[in-house]
């Protein structure tokens, strides 16, 4: 090589497994994205390199093309159903089916090992495929999906060898009695983390015990509300190693044996960090968990439903180390004040409503946010129902903590405003997107106007994701919001008067977006047709519920709800006959 | 005050202000539009409530679900709002209608018969009370999807720690109402699971009562669900290890009194029922478990006091 008169070192005289090897640093999605850009020679090399893909939207691009582009792919994350579906508003069988990515890699012999997967409709069948297809796979998470029975966990748990991970996830799942976890082999010691907190139905609790005895690894266990309480304490001795814990029914006598016999098998678990769980509880025998809780970072109570305030304040006590805290309402503005003083280290906060139809009965107001924000500057995650919020108690909050990055308040009455001053939530919420200046993700509540829009447009340069309900009063509102937020993802708007106007104004706008969501809102199918039309690049779906089957309908009909996504695929094949793609 | 304080957003969201009460147009035009459809197939039902709710006992439950067919709360919460008297929002349109139903029911007899009082205390109770054709109201009720919560966080009250379950009869069918989906075709809902015991067998199931539409096939799901449990059962307390093929059969006759078993169920108010006397509806909204006793044993469990109350809306 002449390094003479050459000022750089072109990387091309490198051979590409340097390049590779280079390359295997950059751990980033949007980093290797970019990799791939710069000349052919790394696009190619970092194609064929290339381990982990992630997917925001499985109806982004086919799985014959993605594989073709990433023939070692090995590790896949997938997201299916529109947020929304969480909530109720999107029919079932509306898509999002995993079977045809399986049957896709399984055929082109894809070394899959890892498979995350949100929102997703996942059958026993494409389980079974999945465990008889790719020998190396490791690492199974499902977040939120459904279709699938306890049948397709047994394939799983008899034929993946090399099984280290099954993170059951809120996933909707029939119980066929509990005989899956006895199909893991003896030969199985793998496991490193198995979390089926959320199976409702029985389980083999003696083979829980032996799978439990014989994986040295596990870090992660998460039981489900059928493990009893001295099922708990057996495992916990042979499991002092664990990371992570959640119980399952945490119910017993404490003056009885097993009682003291789990206090002593936990004050062995040194390592625990991560206590969930508690969804049968009873309070008298949270005591045996404080010597564990002194190194818990994060607490999840928000299943706890049997435990008052009195007792989650001095389970908070002490919990000086936490640093994601997820509770239920039940814990009250005074309890959040304790958690205020406590946990200096708190960077994300979630409070559940305990009870979520009765806004009436809710237990916290602005006054435990604001607490928590004078107490833990180091806030950034923020999911909040409450009863009431007001535009003080936000410009408050966004003074003592400019870290946001995520910022979810909902008002458990949709268009309830300022209490004190009855006015909307404007002058509040732009508070936080002013202060926030790294805030990517926003959920609005409350009596809401367009001027909120207007700051949101204004200051949210980074926000990524923006969730709106029931507020605005026109056109102008969204407008802000496309123009303004640039990095603008997701999203989603459910009941507010933003009509054809606004969804036409910048149709070039939602290539650069994965995806948006209206619902009820005062968009028509005409306007639709019309951005469908324009716009080969997205696809525009109607969901159409009634019993309305003609889909040449009056274009001055007002659409129910409208999904719209970039893809590179054209209309998916699979969408139920309720789905119009326009 | 009302109409100053909203006025400057334009016409979309103009409240119109009644008394002590106000809604906004915008999303009324939309509910009364889904009304119109709701009503045409309630109608009967209705009517019948209305004779019913005449003849039984006063009881504020009753009349309040009275108002409440007549009423078009958009959010069944926002009245009861407790802190601040102005925030009550709700009932549109015919207020003289509600205020002869409130006089006309047996309730007003036994309380103070003014109406702004009385659709004041019932408003709290409106929201708990499930609507008797779930699956078609809209009126009634909190918004689908909202607060926007996933369906695991929805049942989480324990009995201890469960104030609405103290305060009023209801429990689990008020969780039960609220989950269905206020439209006429309710594909997104994900599912009713009501816990079931079976006399003799130690471990008890859940049974998804979204996954049937009538007492048939809910019946056929309960032999489906136990039948391999009892037979196992058998086997224990035999103290055999015995083919299970051979020893499981049907069970049969849940419904009708003729079998082995028979299906009985506790509804919102603690009493127990024999499933299948009321429209399958009802029961679905009214159910909170399910047990399948012996049959010789039921003249021995007191299903009378279930008699009294249930000419009603049960």
């Amino acid at each position: 090589m002449f390094w003479g008169s050459r000022k750089t070192i072109d990387m091309n005289y490198f051979p590409d497994e340097v390049l590779e090897h280079v390359f295997d640093f950059i751990t980033s999605h949007k980093d290797r994205n970019s990799v791939s850009l710069v000349c052919k020679s790394w696009y190619k090399i970092e194609k064929y390199s290339r381990q982990r893909v992630f997917l925001g939207n499985c109806y982004s691009i086919s799985p014959e093309r993605l594989i073709a582009r990433f023939p070692g792919l090995k590790s896949l994350i997938l997201k299916g159903k529109p947020h929304f579906a969480d909530f109720n508003l999107v029919p079932d069988d509306w898509g999002g089916f995993l079977y045809p990515w399986i049957k896709a890699m399984a055929k082109s012999r894809i070394g899959l090992e890892e498979l995350r997967l949100k929102r997703m409709v996942v059958s026993d069948e494409s389980l079974e495929l999945l465990s008889e297809s790719f020998p190396n796979f490791k690492s199974l998470v499902l977040v939120s999906c459904e279709g699938f029975t306890t049948d397709g966990l047994a394939a799983i748990a008899a034929n993946c060898r090399f099984l280290r991970e099954l993170d059951l996830q809120e996933n909707e799942v029939e119980d066929h009695r509990g005989y899956w976890l006895s199909c893991f082999p003896g030969s199985c010691t793998s496991l490193v983390s198995l979390n089926f907190a959320c199976l409702k139905g029985e389980i083999n609790l003696a083979s829980l015990e032996r799978l439990v005895a014989r994986s040295p690894n596990l870090k992660s266990l998460r039981l489900n509300r059928a493990v009893p309480f001295d099922t708990l304490q057996r495992l916990l001795i042979r499991a002092p190693q664990l990371v992570d814990l959640g119980t399952g029914s945490y119910i017993h006598d404490p003056s009885s044996e097993a009682y003291n016999k789990l206090k002593a098998a936990i004050q062995n678990c040194n390592s625990i960090r991560s206590l969930s769980g508690f969804l049968e509880v009873a309070p008298c025998c949270m005591p045996a968990i404080y010597p564990i809780c002194e190194n818990l970072t994060f607490l999840n109570l928000s299943y706890a439903a049997g435990l008052q305030s009195n007792e989650l304040t001095r389970l908070i006590h002490h919990c000086r180390k936490l640093q994601r805290l997820w509770i239920l309402d039940c814990i009250g503005d005074k309890g959040l004040g304790v958690v205020a003083s406590t946990c200096k280290e708190l960077q994300e906060l979630r409070v559940f409503p305990s009870d979520p139809f009765d806004a009436g009965n809710a237990a916290v107001t602005e006054e435990g946010l604001v607490l928590v924000s004078e107490g833990c500057p180091k806030l950034n995650s923020l999911l909040y129902f409450c009863q009431q919020m007001t535009n003080a108690a936000l410009i408050t909050v966004a003074k003592n903590c400019t870290n946001f990055i995520r910022f979810r308040l909902c008002i458990l009455d949709p268009i309830k405003p300022d209490p004190v001053t009855n006015q909307p939530l404007d002058e509040g919420f732009g508070a936080i997107v002013r202060s926030c200046k790294g805030l990517k993700r926003l959920s609005l509540s409350g009596l809401l106007t367009d001027q909120v829009f207007y700051y949101i447009g204004m200051y949210a340069k980074k926000l990524e994701m923006l969730s709106i309900a029931f507020a605005g009063n026109s056109d102008k509102g969204m407008l802000y919001v496309l123009n303004g937020c640039k990095k603008l993802r997701k999203l989603e708007i459910r009941d507010c008067p933003f009509g054809d106007t606004a969804l036409l104004e910048d149709m070039g706008k939602y290539e650069t977006m994965r995806s948006l969501w209206m619902s009820t809102c005062e968009v028509t199918l005409g306007a639709c047709k019309v951005l469908a039309k324009k716009m080969p690049s997205l696809n525009v779906e109607i969901i159409n519920e009634s019993e309305q089957t003609e889909f040449n309908l009056d274009d001055r009909q007002k659409v129910d709800k409208m999904y719209l996504y970039r893809t590179l695929v054209g209309h998916r094949k699979d969408a139920p006959e309720f789905v119009w793609l326009l | 005050m009302a109409l100053e304080i909203f006025h400057f957003k334009g016409k979309r969201f103009l409240i119109h202000f009644m008394k002590y009460k106000f809604v906004s147009s915008y999303w009324l035009s939309k509910l009364q539009k889904k009304k119109k459809i709701m009503e045409s197939e309630c109608s009967k039902k209705l009517e019948e409530e209305k004779l019913e709710l005449r003849l039984g006992p006063p009881g504020q439950e009753h009349s309040s679900r009275f108002i409440k067919d007549e009423s078009l709360p958009s959010f069944g919460y926002f009245s009861s709002m407790k802190s601040n008297g102005n925030q009550a929002h709700k009932f549109p349109a015919p207020e003289d209608h509600l205020a002869g139903s409130v006089l006309a029911s047996p309730w007003a007899k036994n309380h103070q018969p003014t109406p702004p009082s009385s659709l004041q205390s019932s408003e709290k109770k409106q929201i708990a009370m499930p609507s008797n054709c779930p699956q078609k109201r809209t009126a009634p009720g909190p918004v689908v999807g909202w607060p926007p919560i996933r369906s695991f966080r929805k049942n989480l009250a324990a009995p201890s720690s469960s104030k609405v379950a103290s305060e009023t009869p209801i429990g689990l069918p008020h969780k039960v109402a609220n989950e269905k989906k206020t439209v006429v075709a309710e594909p997104s809902v994900k599912g009713l699971f009501v816990k079931i015991n079976m006399d003799g067998v130690p471990i008890g199931r859940k049974v998804n009562l979204k996954a049937h539409d009538s007492y048939k096939k809910l019946s056929a799901a309960v032999d489906e669900l136990f039948r391999g449990l009892l037979a196992a059962q058998r086997d224990y307390s035999a103290g055999g290890v015995v083919n299970k093929q051979e020893k499981e059969k049907p069970i049969t006759g849940l419904l009708d009194g003729n079998g082995e078993y028979t299906l009985v169920y506790e509804d919102n108010e603690g009493d127990r029922m024999l499933v299948g006397d009321v429209p399958w509806h009802m029961f679905v909204s009214t159910v909170k478990r399910l047990r399948v006793l012996k049959s010789s044993e039921l003249s021995a469990i007191n299903l009378g006091s279930s008699k009294k109350g249930k000419t009603v809306e049960n």
